[in-house]
């Protein structure tokens, strides 16, 4: 019963960190962005601007709840829910440290996977549901993208699952005590990344809500609480793609010593996150977005057959026995 | 009426030497070619003083002699460079061959590097003439706005619509018996009942296009792009006939930015008109006043001294140069990349800085003048320039990295959007988008205004004409422009900065208070504005976007009697549907976003 309590309390305390950092995080990339573009950011709200997300949230909240009045109203309301709760759950199996994580499934990364593939029923849905001509380019365009690239996002990971012979995270993460797996599965890891961006929507890959094109593409017709928890739903999904990133080749909670010993597994793992949100955001401020065709084309022409050829490769070099 | 006849009359109404010999042998080729089509010399009361050769001709014969012009003359007129009209009906000043209306064709011949203009009179009772749409293509849009504007019909038109007013106005605001001011009309209401009206008329209608809803596979979708809408770069409606993300046609909806800056032009003094300049192509400051006022000293015979000339010419450039930053940062941000805007909107502020240390504006100072520029330069001004000369080329190679050589950039852009320059001659296009092409054509380089044939500069070419090339032309440009700043700094001419002739406006004010002959003038030339004298006029710029220019007639009164503004944008934007065909709805936005057109600078 009490081990019960305590997962239960470790659950919550989780959700309610994770929500107020992904907020926060909407405050670094305007500040860094504004950094990195010459220019200031948000810098007004308490010191620095760290408040910004909190007066963000203030405002959003006293939005009035529009429902467009041609929309499919209930599709319309569950659409951005799907999006967030696909996201928070993913963060159960993500072992934060020795002793921290809510659930070590067998099938964790598995069940990543799956939720990261259920979550595009939440733009999908969004682009239907708004009865909007944008949002439904958008949309189209979400299911198009997310479905290939989760094709090779799956393939990309099985490199690790072959040398760790496990699909529980947190053995994945032990697994790599000897030595992180970015050594053998650097090319796992780029196409990782890369499909990574895609999932999130996130420039260059940011082609549903391509303002330029679509002005916001699926999320057009949201505004108020349901555009926050879009908006939510992309931060969240950057903390977990860099921490599946951070779990899977750049072993989790470890350091070696002995910079292991100067600060808690915790903290190393959370740096190391971080590291990968900056490039997420650094990313965002550097490249252009590809046209639509040239996205996919890209990921099945060269994304998958590179996914196939590092599966391969790794599964050869694992009979060989050169991995010992 | 035989060639020996016309020439008399050549001979007798065209006061002007210089002109004459271009004159009789463009009339005889033309006579040669078609014999029935009488052709008759503009005469002196018009008073036609720029070295364009304009002949009156009769209307029926209006296709005929176009069709010889294009087609059959050799070297031939490649071009419609301009098509407007004017009420003539409240004119004090005009000759025997006017009427009720005249319509004004401007043809351009490339390889003569000379221009045509046509007069066909109209009467009030037979408002129609035939349409030349079939001979120039970008005819379209300009006899829609004649017929908007005056009401002129122009039979065979595909489709003559309401172009820059709304599709519910009534009457046509550029004739003259159309109020000018508000305070003449009543006052303006939208109950309601109209409200809902004017909106269902601007409910699109694939069938009044031509256009079909399905084709044999598919429904077509009919997606509505702007007026409000962040790529399109103002107040731009398209509206997009689509199979998936693929855009069958589409059809351009302009007006959203109508000011009526050519109706204001009637009842603005010729001086208090500048600032309206200003606004027709909003990023190029002071460029747009050069056409204006060049027309103007035209009319009144005016020369401006070498150090006006000078500051006018290093202004422009500057002008230039801001417009072809803020185009190479939108570009950029239309394909997706967020930052290069920001740093672009530095070196802009920096220049900006510049500029309003010069004028005391930034993006409008209306600060040319007629017969010079409004102030001298201030104390210091060279080493202002000259540290910007110093900075900007290090930012442009940086640019250069991280925008042009950006591979990502290239696949959205090389190949997208590309048009010939057949096709760009055909619509009218201008300037960097001609260039882009390859066709070397500068109006700085062919026709030196202004000073331009005292400086060493290189007119930069594309070679695909798409939208990478218009890119690239625009970012050499402004290495270019930079030579041009550079020259201007280090040869400023001393001496007056407007020229010494009464009026110049405002007059010179040196000897006001000293003799009542020059206080006199000078009162009435500031309180009236100047009388310029009885003429016609067309002065042209390679401005920002293509090249604008101003044609004027003045009636001899302190206000001008017809001000036709001839735009870039308004052709290259009229040219959208024959390059978006085919293209996705990301390749519309690149192409919009090289095109680099300004909706001011469309509407007016």
């Amino acid at each position: 019963m009490a081990e019960i309590l305590f997962k239960l309390l470790e659950m919550t305390i989780i959700i309610a960190l994770l929500i107020p950092i992904a907020a926060m995080l909407v405050w670094v990339e305007r500040r860094m962005i504004g950094i990195w573009q010459d220019r200031l950011g948000p810098n007004r709200v308490g010191p620095f601007g760290i408040l910004q997300s909190l007066a963000d949230l203030l405002k959003i909240l006293g939005k009035e709840d529009w429902i467009p009045p041609f929309s499919e109203r209930l599709v319309f309301t569950i659409a951005p829910v799907i999006g967030a709760v696909c996201v928070l759950m993913s963060f159960a199996v993500i072992p934060f440290s020795p002793s921290i994580g809510v659930s070590d499934l067998n099938i964790g990364l598995l069940f990543f996977l799956a939720m990261a593939s259920l979550s595009v029923y939440s733009v999908v849905l969004a682009g239907w549901a708004s009865n909007s001509k944008y949002a439904l380019l958008g949309g189209m365009r979400a299911a198009a993208q997310t479905i290939s690239y989760e094709v090779f996002m799956g393939l990309s990971v099985m490199g690790v699952v072959l040398l760790t012979g496990s699909f529980n995270l947190r053995e994945i993460v032990i697994a790599q005590e000897s030595g992180w797996l970015i050594q053998t599965q650097f090319l796992g890891f780029i196409i990782f990344l890369i499909a990574g961006i895609a999932e999130s929507h996130r420039l260059p890959f940011d082609l549903p809500e391509a303002e330029t094109e679509l002005t916001a593409g699926f999320h057009t017709e949201y505004s108020g609480l349901k555009f926050a928890l879009f908006f939510l739903g992309e931060y969240l999904s950057v903390t977990l793609i860099s921490a599946m990133s951070v779990v899977l080749f750049f072993g989790g909670w470890l350091m070696p010593e002995p910079l292991a010993s100067w600060l808690p597994p915790l903290v190393w793992f959370i740096l190391k996150i971080l590291f990968f949100v900056m490039f997420f955001i650094l990313l965002r401020t550097s490249l252009p977005r590809p046209r639509f065709d040239q996205l996919l084309s890209f990921g099945w022409k060269y994304m998958l057959p590179l996914a196939l050829i590092n599966l391969l490769a790794t599964a050869a070099f694992k009979l060989g026995g050169f991995y010992g | 009426m035989t060639i020996a006849n016309n020439k008399k009359i050549i001979d007798m109404t065209v006061s002007k030497d210089w002109q004459q010999t271009t004159v009789i042998s463009l009339f005889e080729e033309i006579s040669a070619l078609a014999p029935d089509v009488a052709l008759t010399p503009v005469s002196a009361i018009e008073n036609i003083v720029d070295d364009i050769p304009s002949f009156w001709l009769d209307k029926d014969k209006l296709c005929k002699l176009m069709q010889a012009l294009k087609y059959d003359l050799s070297k031939p007129f490649d071009m419609c460079f301009d098509l407007s009209a004017i009420d003539e009906t409240e004119r004090q000043h005009k000759g025997n061959s006017v009427s009720d209306f005249t319509l004004n064709y401007h043809l351009r011949s490339h390889q003569r590097n000379q221009d045509i203009r046509l007069k066909v009179a109209i009467s009030a009772q037979d408002k129609n003439i035939d349409s030349v749409c079939s001979i120039w293509a970008n005819a379209n849009w300009y006899e829609r706005e004649v017929w908007d504007m005056f009401g002129i019909n122009f039979t065979g038109h595909p489709y003559l619509c309401r172009i820059l007013m709304p599709n519910t106005w009534q009457g046509h605001p550029l004739l003259k018996t159309h109020p000018a001011r508000a305070t003449e009309m009543a006052p303006f209401t939208l109950p309601p009942d109209e409200q809902d009206k004017e909106q269902q008329a601007l409910k699109f209608n694939p069938e009044a296009w031509g256009m079909k809803r399905q084709n044999k596979n598919n429904d077509f979708m009919f997606l509505n792009l702007g007026p409000n809408h962040p790529s399109v770069h103002g107040a731009f409606r398209i509206v997009l006939q689509m199979d998936g993300e693929e855009i069958v046609d589409c059809v351009p909806d302009i007006g959203y930015h109508h000011r009526g800056a050519e109706k204001m032009g009637e009842r603005q003094s010729w001086h208090s008109y500048i600032p309206y300049t200003d606004r027709i192509d909003y990023l190029g400051g002071v460029m747009n006043n050069f056409p204006y006022v060049m027309a103007v000293e035209k009319l009144a015979g005016i020369t401006v001294p070498d150090r006006a000339k000078v500051i006018r010419i290093m202004t422009s450039e500057m002008f230039r140069i801001l417009s072809h930053l803020l185009f190479y940062g939108t570009f950029a941000q239309d394909i997706g990349a967020l930052s290069p805007i920001f740093y672009m909107f530095i070196d802009r502020e920096k220049l900006f800085a510049i500029i309003e240390a010069f004028t005391g504006a930034r993006m409008h100072p209306s600060w040319f003048r007629i017969g010079g520029v409004a102030q001298d330069l201030p104390q210091g001004w060279d080493k202002l320039v000259r540290d910007y000369v110093n900075y900007l080329p290090k930012r442009l190679d940086e640019y250069e990295k991280m925008v042009m050589q950006n591979a990502l950039l290239k696949n959205r852009t090389v190949d997208v959007g590309a048009y010939s320059s057949k096709e760009a001659l055909e619509w009218g296009v201008t300037g960097p988008g001609l260039r882009a092409t390859g066709y070397s054509w500068d109006l700085r380089k062919q026709r030196p205004y202004g000073g331009y044939d005292q400086f060493d500069f290189e007119v930069p070419l594309g070679h695909k004409g798409d939208c990478y090339d218009r890119c690239r032309v625009r970012v050499e440009e402004m290495r270019q422009s930079i030579r041009i700043i550079e020259q201007c700094l280090n040869n400023m001419p001393e001496g007056p900065y407007k020229a010494e002739h009464p009026q110049t406006t405002p007059p010179d004010k040196s000897r006001t208070m000293q003799d009542i002959d020059t206080l006199i003038p000078h009162f009435i030339n500031v309180t009236w504005g100047p009388v310029i004298p009885v003429g016609e006029v067309s002065m042209f710029v390679e401005g920002t976007k293509g090249i604008m220019g101003y044609h004027l007639i003045s009636d001899g009164s302190t206000m001008s009697y017809r001000t036709r503004i001839r735009t870039p944008s308004f052709a290259h934007l009229q040219m959208l549907p024959l390059i978006s065909k085919g293209q996705m709805v990301a390749d519309l936005i690149a192409t919009l976003g090289s095109v680099d057109y300004v909706m001011a600078d469309v509407d007016r």
